[in-house]
């Protein structure tokens, strides 16, 4: 169920004061994929994220989310492209003085006129499709490492987002919470639509959600794969995506 | 005979049956902003209707989100408490996949809170049983500084050096401006205020005595402690109190490193080197500000200066200084302990450092009236 671009980053080079993480990446993201990065840890797959959601300014270049530039949208336009997106941080960015339900009601009570029952329900559905339920009322210091991202993804579901970003969402969860995620992201991307940005290290589960995956290279600061995980798996010439796989595979086959 | 009501986007239509069964019949989009205006008038009617058994007809609802299906949630619950059987009929394919997703079988309540009487009876006990906790702990904590420290002074290798003089530039060094400046502001005032009753006597000169002891005595110790609190007790208790939420003091611990040896004793000794050292800058400015104000009287600096050498003995300036040792031990000692009890959370931290500036400044002024006393008794 793939579509128009919904994103597109143009000839994007982006980096923090004078150093340049990435330069001249160009690609689209389109309607109801599932796109991964990859890359080595430090190659800038968060600050690539950043940039794409307009947090970080890029150098030079532009991010446009459905025809809107991220980076220059001011105002009302600004918050309506923000409505369309919900984001997982890489280390949960759960608000740790509110319960987790308060975490996710926090959008629904400032941006929408439901009433309080109504958004404990919605709440309380979100927590569900992401196994937390039972977890409503506690504080985020109450949870573990994969809880609270699995709750960060709730909250990032809460105004029904159309694309979700999604920082290293597995790392440091066990295998099978890990797969429960990647069937989470599949439900959400058939019954919602969601159009998915992974950043992600599993090999596993590029292999079971993405329909393609992307990579950044800290040497050359650009793209150096672009295509389904299976492809760069099979057919990459580049040594770098090669390694990336077949290592992983030898570790994980043995 | 139905009720039918809604916006444009949205509408509802509930039917009363026979036999206590009823039809709702949901059309339009069911999004955000139609859900937020169908909800209230759709749920109160049901409770009103209180059916046995409702048929829910959502077979001509175009768009559903999650927003929609927590209001078919809550029709459900509705019926639930009325004991009455729902029955969602026709929700389109793509629409019960979402459903699948997102139902919940019940809700989860929040845990329960006690009555306002048990409440305040809880809150005494636990506010009593926290007030014995933390004496305890203040005085084991003081008991293992002094172990820690008489080591230290034993094999003063084992210190670690470069940290204590960077505490100690940033404790002491980097206070010097405020410290200066309330000295200042504190002697002008003093004598500005003092000269008014003096004058009356014409007895200006006597000004001097009185600023004099009074800052060598109590204030210049207690103002540069109370700065020293509020500048360093609330920085060491932040900088523990992260490094405590950060884990950084568990790593400490099992790597072997005691994290009094490594970090509480530079900030100590540091804090208790500078405290004396700040309090003679902030007498001497003191001076200098009841100086300014004796030159606008026209009375020589010479005067002034004899004047205070015979007002003050060295018993007032060491009587001051010694409490200085006491002060910066109890700040450094306080701020380093609020700094280690921190809990976790993102507020943790802040409530550490609140809780080291107000434990600092009572444990000063206890520790001064208890100087004043015992001053008293040998006659200082
Ligand atoms: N806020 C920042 N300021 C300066 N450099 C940063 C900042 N955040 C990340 N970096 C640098 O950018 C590079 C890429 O980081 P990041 O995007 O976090 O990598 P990844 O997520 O791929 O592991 C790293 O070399 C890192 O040191
Ligand atoms: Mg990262």
């Amino acid at each position: 169920m793939t579509g128009e671009p919904i994103i597109q980053v143009k000839n994007l080079t982006a980096g923090y004061g004078s150093t340049v993480i990435l330069k001249g990446i160009n690609f689209d993201v389109r309607a109801g994929e599932i796109l991964t990065i990859l890359g080595g840890s430090g190659s800038g797959k968060s600050t690539l994220l950043k940039n794409m959601i307009g947090l970080t300014k890029p150098l030079s270049g532009s991010v446009l989310i459905e025809g809107v530039d991220v980076v220059t949208a001011e105002g009302q336009e600004r918050l309506d492209v923000l409505r369309k997106i919900g984001v997982a941080y890489q280390s949960g960015a759960l608000f740790g003085s509110m319960t987790i339900l308060s975490n996710i009601a926090l959008v629904l009570e400032e941006f929408t006129d439901l009433p309080r029952e109504a958004i404990e329900v919605i709440a309380q559905m979100k927590l569900k499709a992401v196994g937390l339920q039972a977890a409503a009322y506690k504080m985020p210091a109450e949870l573990s490492g994969g809880m609270r991202k699995r709750a960060a993804i709730a909250r990032a579901l809460s105004l029904d987002p159309k694309i979700l970003f999604l920082d290293e969402p597995s790392a440091g969860l066990d295998p099978i919470t890990s797969a429960q995620l990647d069937e989470l992201v599949l439900e959400l991307s058939q019954s919602l639509g969601i159009t998915f940005v992974i950043v992600t290290h599993e090999l596993a589960s590029i292999f079971a959600v993405a329909d393609r995956a992307i990579m950044v290279d800290r040497e050359s600061k650009t793209i150096i794969a672009d295509g389904r995980p299976k492809d760069l798996r099979d057919k990459s010439e580049h040594p770098m995506v090669r390694q990336f796989f077949s290592r992983r595979l030898e570790k994980g086959n043995a | 005979m139905g009720i039918m009501d809604g916006t444009e986007q949205a509408t509802f239509r509930l039917e009363p049956g026979r036999d206590g069964q009823a039809t709702l019949t949901l059309t339009g989009r069911l999004d955000r902003d139609s859900t937020a205006s169908l909800w209230r008038q759709s749920t109160d009617r049901l409770r009103e209707l209180r059916p046995k058994r409702l048929i829910v007809q959502v077979g001509a609802v175009e768009y559903c989100d999650a927003a929609g299906i927590s209001l078919l949630m809550e029709y459900k619950r509705i019926l639930e408490q009325n004991e009455g059987q729902i029955e969602i009929r026709d929700l389109q394919p793509q629409f019960q996949q979402l459903m699948a997703l997102f139902e919940i079988d019940h809700q989860v309540l929040p845990p329960k809170s006690l009555g306002p009487v048990a409440n305040a009876v809880h809150n005494l006990g636990r506010w009593a049983a926290d007030l014995f906790s933390d004496f305890t702990a203040q005085v084991s904590f003081t008991g293992e500084i002094c172990a820690k420290l008489l080591k230290t002074v034993l094999h003063p290798g084992r210190l670690r050096r470069q940290d204590t003089f960077l505490m100690a530039e940033k404790a002491g060094v980097n206070a010097m401006g405020i410290t200066a400046l309330l000295g200042f502001l504190i002697g002008l005032i003093l004598a500005f205020q003092s000269a008014a009753a003096m004058q009356n006597f014409g007895a200006e000169i006597f000004v001097a005595d009185l600023v004099a002891i009074a800052l060598f005595r109590e204030l210049g110790p207690l103002i540069t402690a109370l700065v020293l609190a509020s500048r360093s007790g609330s920085a060491f208790a932040a900088e523990l109190g992260t490094m405590k939420v950060n884990e950084e003091i568990d790593a400490l611990v099992t790597m072997g490193l005691d994290p009094v040896q490594f970090l509480v004793l530079p900030r100590l000794i540091a804090a208790v080197c500078m405290l004396p050292l700040l309090t003679m800058f902030n007498l001497l400015f003191g001076l200098i500000g009841c100086g300014v104000v004796m030159t606008t009287w026209d009375i020589p600096i010479s005067t002034y200066i004899e004047r205070i050498s015979a007002a003050a003995t060295l018993g007032d300036i060491f009587g001051g200084l010694a409490k200085t040792f006491v002060f910066g031990t109890l700040i450094a000692g306080i701020g380093c302990l609020r700094g280690l009890q921190t809990g976790t959370g993102p507020s943790a931290v802040g409530d550490s450092a609140t809780r080291a500036v107000v434990s600092g400044i009572i444990a000063i002024v206890v520790a001064d009236g208890v100087f004043a006393v015992i001053y008293y008794f040998l006659g200082i």
